[in-house]
């Protein structure tokens, strides 16, 4: 008697480095630096992760361009929430800890409902009823004061219970590393998914829903289910937001932070599995990090989703990817030269674009009323030419070096390209 | 009866206010197969350069020239940015243009700032048309109603009895012939995109003197304009038609009626009052769903008529 399959597993060593150094980062991260705003940081981050992973699962793994996605966090918060008041109310007994599985089978649920209403449609149409039924209940969140709190939200409080080996989620590090946690078991399960017959199958309904029909699956149901899935790990960010928060507000549901994971997602990479965890970082980064610093902080995220979409549509993961390869062949020290060529031109533009941002957003807010100003530490006068001048000047500089050491890295890159194939070639 | 009349008219300008606003979605997408998310933008661009330019020139050269800027706007967007991410196919277009709707909300907050600006109806059209049962009809929806037909009609003209509106239509099905035959097929787009842009503009210009013009406006109307698309059947223009008036006059009597699914009930002799989210339910009146029942349509549509009132697909 012999198997039916044949298996050869040899230990796979990249697979075990990989997830091995993301729980290492994971437990490391506020060690280096410990300040409460880098906790608050890595919190959204780690939240960020789940819901965008999630969200991979539509738009990657599926090619469903979903508009509505916060829906299914956003309800999974909600629930959530009430769920942990109750708990506060000594009414309904249920660790802390697990909390985000209430939210997790909520978002299920709610991907059961909508999800057979959505998912009938695939592509364009598709786009669009999600965004419906994000504005539905977005709507609906105003309407029922009751389960949404109208405009202040429901908030929470995740200090009940009793505390078990001196863990009361009163301190932000023990929720970083609960978020932490839950992080790193969803990013696994989400992992094993892509390995399932049903991510399978999902890959195939995304390429050519035509052929997955005629093999038997109906693409139909194929998205249903992958949306219920989704819907899960959405409602399980949404139950950590909730207990780092303590607070949910119709801003959870809103389409604002479906657009955002959108964002997230496709800048991060949506053809790797990888990507949206990379695209999170970022987006947190940008959200938290460059959202403090200036006021401007929407029109650099626009613009980094705009020219990504344009000349990187396959995301950071694809770029990092490619260069990878690039590496693996010896043929990236031919490309050094020429990435800081384009670094230094790059950052002439980024400047003179900031600069040029940052002085129109002050004089936007301020006005006339109070011209002189220090942007980086340079005195300036808003209402003359000068600064706008100068600005503007290193714009078109940088934007023009840039195009030019572009057009040279493109070439190193296309001999490099050829190398590789070459060597493919070789006999 | 009055009350009936007086929402009937309001329900009909209301709704041909939105299809101004569909119409160029419904064209672009039909003609070029891009969802343009921006659409609700170049409506509030529209809005705004009228309030500019008719504070420079006056009301009736900024009916014509913002909509103009509004679609030389749309002509770079498509020449510069769209035509480059054409070749990673639609969903790559459509979050194109949901980055843009980012960038010119951030650039109206930045130019104009972010409150409701002083864009009102002009003087000319200011005043009563006239009086039924004592509630006064603006002129101003009646050239509404006048505007929104005349671009029905005009657009169904260009497109199916002119010989630029067969190129147009046949760039899409017969992309290579019609090359063949000389015409730059890009360039269409580029023309179709921005007719559609300008198209949004117009909207803009009327709406903005109509409702409010601010920041916000293109987010209040964009997922409005896709319920109406869906609703209609994609890329059917008489379809965009029937919806945008089906849910103008349907949006327009349900914020007038103040009744509750509890009212019903005591009505009819059960006057109890359960706690909750059935209780909150049970109370809500129609005005205040109001806003949620166009998606509620859509939902419905989508389950008992997936193409749509005259959709061809229903993929």
């Amino acid at each position: 008697m012999t198997a039916r399959t044949l298996r050869y597993k040899p230990v796979d060593l990249g697979r075990w480095l990989a997830w091995g150094g993301f729980a290492l980062v994971l437990l490391a991260a506020p060690l280096a630096s410990g300040t409460s705003f880098a906790i608050t940081l890595l919190s959204q981050m780690g939240i960020g992760i789940v819901f965008a992973l999630s969200y991979n699962m539509l738009l990657g793994q599926s090619g469903m361009l979903s508009f509505g996605h916060a829906v299914y966090s956003g309800l999974g918060a909600y629930i959530a929430a009430h769920a942990l008041n109750l708990i506060g109310k000594g009414q309904l007994a249920f660790p802390v800890t697990l909390l985000p599985l209430v939210g997790g089978v909520s978002g299920m649920l709610f991907a059961v409902a909508f999800g057979y209403v959505t998912t009938r449609r695939s592509g364009t149409t598709f786009a669009m009823i999600s965004l419906g039924i994000g504005e539905l209940v977005a709507a609906c969140s105003l309407m029922f004061p009751g389960f949404f709190g109208g405009e202040g939200g429901v908030t929470t409080n995740r200090m009940v219970g009793q505390p078990f080996l001196g863990i009361t989620y009163g301190p932000a590090i023990q929720v970083y590393y609960l978020i932490a946690a839950w992080t790193f078991a969803c990013t696994a399960a989400m992992y094993a998914f892509t390995h399932t017959p049903l991510g399978r199958i999902a890959n195939a309904v995304r390429d050519n829903p035509e052929r997955a029909e005629f093999i038997g699956y109906s693409p139909q149901r194929v998205r249903w289910f992958v949306m219920i899935i989704a819907g899960f790990f959405a409602g399980v960010a949404g139950g950590l937001a909730c207990i780092n928060y303590e607070i949910v507000s119709a801003e959870n549901v809103g389409a604002v932070r479906s657009g955002g994971v959108l964002i997230a997602t496709f800048i991060g990479g949506a053809g790797y599995f990888f990507g949206p965890i990379l695209g999170a970082i970022v987006y947190a980064a940008m959200v938290t990090g460059v959202g403090t610093l200036t006021k401007a902080w929407l029109l650099y995220l626009g613009l980094l989703f705009l020219v990504m979409v344009l000349y990187a549509p396959g995301g950071f993961a694809s770029l990092f990817v490619m260069n990878l390869r690039m590496a693996r062949f010896g043929q990236l020290r031919r490309l050094v030269p020429h990435y800081l060529a384009l670094a230094a031109a790059g950052l002439a533009a980024l400047a003179g674009l900031v600069g040029l941002a940052e002085i129109t957003y002050y004089f936007s807010l301020e006005g006339e009323a109070r011209p002189r100003t220090e942007l980086f530490g340079i005195a300036m006068n808003v209402i003359t030419a000068t600064p706008w001048a100068s600005a503007g000047a290193l714009l078109v500089v940088g934007v023009a070096l840039t195009a030019l050491a572009w057009r040279r890295f493109r070439r190193e890159w296309d001999k490099g390209q050829r190398a590789i194939q070459d060597e493919g070639n070789r006999p | 009866m009055e009350f009936f009349l007086v929402s009937l008219l309001n329900g009909i300008s209301y709704g041909l206010l939105l299809f101004m606003l569909t119409s160029g979605l419904t064209i672009v997408f039909s003609l070029m197969g891009v969802l343009n998310f921006a659409h609700a933008s170049f409506y509030m661009l529209g809005a705004y350069f009228a309030y500019q330019t008719s504070r420079w020139f006056g009301f009736w050269p900024a009916l014509a020239i913002a909509p103009l800027l509004v679609g030389a706007v749309g002509m770079a967007v498509e020449r510069y940015g769209l035509r480059t991410v054409h070749k990673f196919g639609h969903v790559a277009e459509l979050l194109f243009t949901f980055g843009l709707a980012y960038l010119i909300e951030e650039a109206v907050h930045l130019i104009w700032g972010r409150s409701s600006l002083d864009y009102r109806v002009p003087p000319d059209l200011d005043g009563t048309l006239f009086t039924i049962y004592g509630t006064a009809y603006p002129v101003f929806r009646g050239f509404m109603l006048l505007v929104a037909l005349a671009m029905l009609v005009s657009i169904w003209v260009t497109l199916t009895r002119t010989r630029a509106g067969l190129v147009i239509q046949a760039s899409l099905t017969h992309r290579q012939m019609v090359e063949a035959l000389g015409h730059n097929v890009p360039r269409v787009f580029t023309l179709v995109f921005g007719g559609g842009a300008a198209l949004a503009g117009l909207a803009g210009v009327i709406g903005g003197a109509a409702f409010v013009t601010e920041p916000g406006m293109a987010a209040t109307v964009g997922p409005m304009v896709f319920v109406i698309v869906v609703v209609g059947g994609m890329g059917s223009l008489g379809g965009a038609f029937v919806a945008s008036l089906a849910i103008g006059i349907i949006q327009t009597f349900s914020v007038a009626l103040d009744y509750s699914l509890a009212d019903l009930l005591a009505r009819l002799g059960f006057a109890h009052a359960p706690g909750g989210v059935l209780g909150e339910f049970m109370r809500l009146t129609i005005a205040q769903a109001a806003p949620v029942i166009p998606y509620l349509l859509m939902v419905l549509m989508l389950i008992f008529r997936p193409k749509g009132l005259m959709g061809t697909r229903a993929d």
